[in-house]
């Protein structure tokens, strides 16, 4: 289930959006996120909806990876979905015994259903067109003012990219130890959730202890490659702003302003 | 040139228990003279714990010296303001492929030495478009480094190093943990920068197959360095360098048993090739021999 998480996984085609300033990208989802808290109406949906296909559709990414992320939140959506539809009250459609769906229920859960998807495939967009790199690159820039708060900037947007480096390398490595165990006896499946957990320590041991090795030899090899902090470090891809940058931020603009009318609109009728 | 001098090196581990006494010492390297030509491949061999990996960091600073001193480019490796300078010329690659690329994407990778040494951008990418052409990488730019083999994982290692133009490269078993097929790429690819690009080469491994390639061999054993010379030279002393629990190539090995039984072969027979062309003469001799003896044979 671990590999189905489609964060931190680049699809590597070239388009538009895979061309876009990863601060772009980063704002963009950002705003898609405040917009779809804010949505309350169909037509706000709707322009959610439009914006989301054409995002989609300009990063060339194949729909069906974007839609990979949502398994991993199955759970959550049924949870949320099922308190939305059973616990508003309003104006009563069917009820069964404490159970009843009302119909403002049943927006309330379509919307909510909605927002989750959007939610997923809108970050996967800027996952799957962003470099891990260049997303904390992106990050590391648009954070800089942090870095008057002594906040150190750099060695966190560094620290995150070698975690989602390690990412797939950790997984490899707890599926070899799981099966080394497995072939001398051991039993992850069977058992309460409390034996469950406890049949994990011999996997997280081992793992843990690698992992301290590879970061013992990876650090070894970046002090050997001059790496010395923030200090005095040029980049391979600086980044700065182009005209489809700007042209971005204007459909962003158009966007909000839509959406924003459009849930005021009802408020106001 | 030399490019790397070492003089009495003396390097201690030392062990300390939990409230920071001193537990036990151990000498890795222990009093090792050497220098080494610029531009010249150099292959280190020895056993484990022989303190060939040791050796390595020191050449870039990872580790210094207790005793002794070591020079890389007429630069003390034990003066604080030389280390950068230090790693920029003697690059290192080290055993395990996936513990030392940092980057999500090949090119990333390589761009990571330039950057950190301050290289400008337009710079940078130039060096990487080069490095990668290098080591036949060019292809894989834009791959996730975890999507390539081991052998290319390495090739991208060499190229990260590569990037950074180093005079001088150390490779720490870089085939350890390769199939054969990414041993030759490996070899062939630092081979390959040796002569073209004039980049000295230190390999420290324990394929004997690596090292007959070499324009010097050093073995080491118990911290110090027993034995000094070109392939052949290091080779013929088989008995030597088993009692130093190495193995030949395994054509050394047999030619040496025949040797040994009587066959005129000369020795330190390194390839496949040099053992058949020095055994074809024998063989028509007597093949020849038996031919007179039919005849006489015959005659008689």
């Amino acid at each position: 289930m671990i590999r189905d998480i489609t964060l931190g996984q680049f699809y590597p085609v070239d388009s538009v959006l895979h061309r876009m300033d990863p601060r772009t990208k980063l704002f963009g989802t950002l705003i898609f996120i405040i917009s779809l808290f804010m949505a309350n109406t169909v037509a706000s949906y709707v322009v959610a909806t439009l914006f989301l296909l054409l995002a989609v559709r300009l990063s060339k990414v194949p729909p069906k990876f974007m839609l990979k992320g949502l398994k991993a939140i199955f759970f959550l959506f049924l949870i949320s979905v099922s308190f939305n539809l059973f616990l508003t009250d309003g104006e009563l459609i069917w009820q069964f015994g404490f159970l009843k769906i009302t119909r403002e229920g049943v927006w309330r859960a379509c919307f909510m259903g909605l927002r989750l998807i959007y939610l997923v495939v809108g970050s996967s967009v800027l996952t799957l067109t962003t470099t891990p790199n260049h997303l904390t690159d992106g990050l590391e820039k648009s954070m800089g003012f942090l870095k008057l708060l002594r906040v150190p900037v750099h060695e966190i947007s560094m620290m995150m990219s070698i975690a989602l480096r390690f990412i797939p390398i950790l997984i490899e490595e707890t599926d070899k130890i799981m099966k080394a165990q497995t072939a001398r006896g051991a039993d992850f499946e069977s058992g309460n959730l409390i034996q469950k957990a406890k049949s994990m320590v011999p996997i997280l041991v081992p793992l843990f202890i690698s992992a301290f090795r590879r970061a013992t030899d990876l650090a070894m090899a970046m002090e050997a490659r001059c790496y010395r902090g923030g200090e005095g470090r040029t980049k391979m891809k600086p980044l700065h702003y182009e005209r489809r940058d700007y042209i971005a931020y204007g459909v962003y603009a158009l966007y909000l302003l839509l959406v924003f009318l459009l849930v005021k609109g009802i408020v106001i009728g | 040139m030399k490019i790397i001098k070492a003089a009495k090196l003396i390097f201690e581990y030392i062990r300390r228990d939990e409230e920071e006494k001193i537990e036990g010492v151990t000498r890795a390297i222990d009093g090792l003279s050497v220098e080494i030509e610029e531009g010249s491949f150099v292959a280190v061999l020895g056993h484990n714990g022989s303190g060939k990996s040791t050796f390595a960091k020191h050449i870039n600073g990872i580790l210094l010296p207790t005793e002794g001193e070591i020079w890389v480019a007429g630069m003390d490796t034990a003066k604080d303001e030389n280390l950068w300078e230090i790693r920029k010329t003697a690059g290192m690659v080290f055993q395990n492929p996936d513990n030392q690329i940092i980057g999500n994407i090949v090119e990333e990778d390589v761009g990571f030495g330039p950057e950190n040494i301050g290289v400008p951008t337009e710079e940078i990418w130039k060096r990487v478009d080069d490095s990668l052409e290098k080591v036949g990488m060019s292809l894989y730019r834009m791959q996730s480094p975890n999507k390539l083999s081991g052998g290319q994982k390495q090739r991208v290692a060499i190229a990260g190093v590569m990037a950074m133009r180093p005079k001088c490269i150390v490779l720490d078993e870089p085939t350890a943990m390769l199939d054969p097929n990414g041993r030759k790429e490996v070899i062939q690819t630092v081979h390959d920068l040796n002569r073209q690009e004039g980049i000295t080469v230190l390999l420290i491994t324990h394929y004997m197959e690596e090292v007959i390639d070499a324009d010097r061999v050093i073995v080491m054993d118990d911290g110090k360095m027993v034995m000094d010379g070109s392939p052949r030279e290091v080779f013929s002393q088989v008995e030597t360098l088993k009692s130093y629990r190495l193995d030949v190539p395994q054509v050394t090995e047999l030619a040496y048993e025949l040797k040994k039984e009587g066959l005129p072969l000369p020795d330190g027979i390194l390839t496949k090739e040099e053992f058949f062309s020095s055994l074809l003469p024998l063989w028509r001799e007597v093949q020849e021999g038996s031919e007179v003896q039919k005849e006489s044979g015959e005659k008689v």
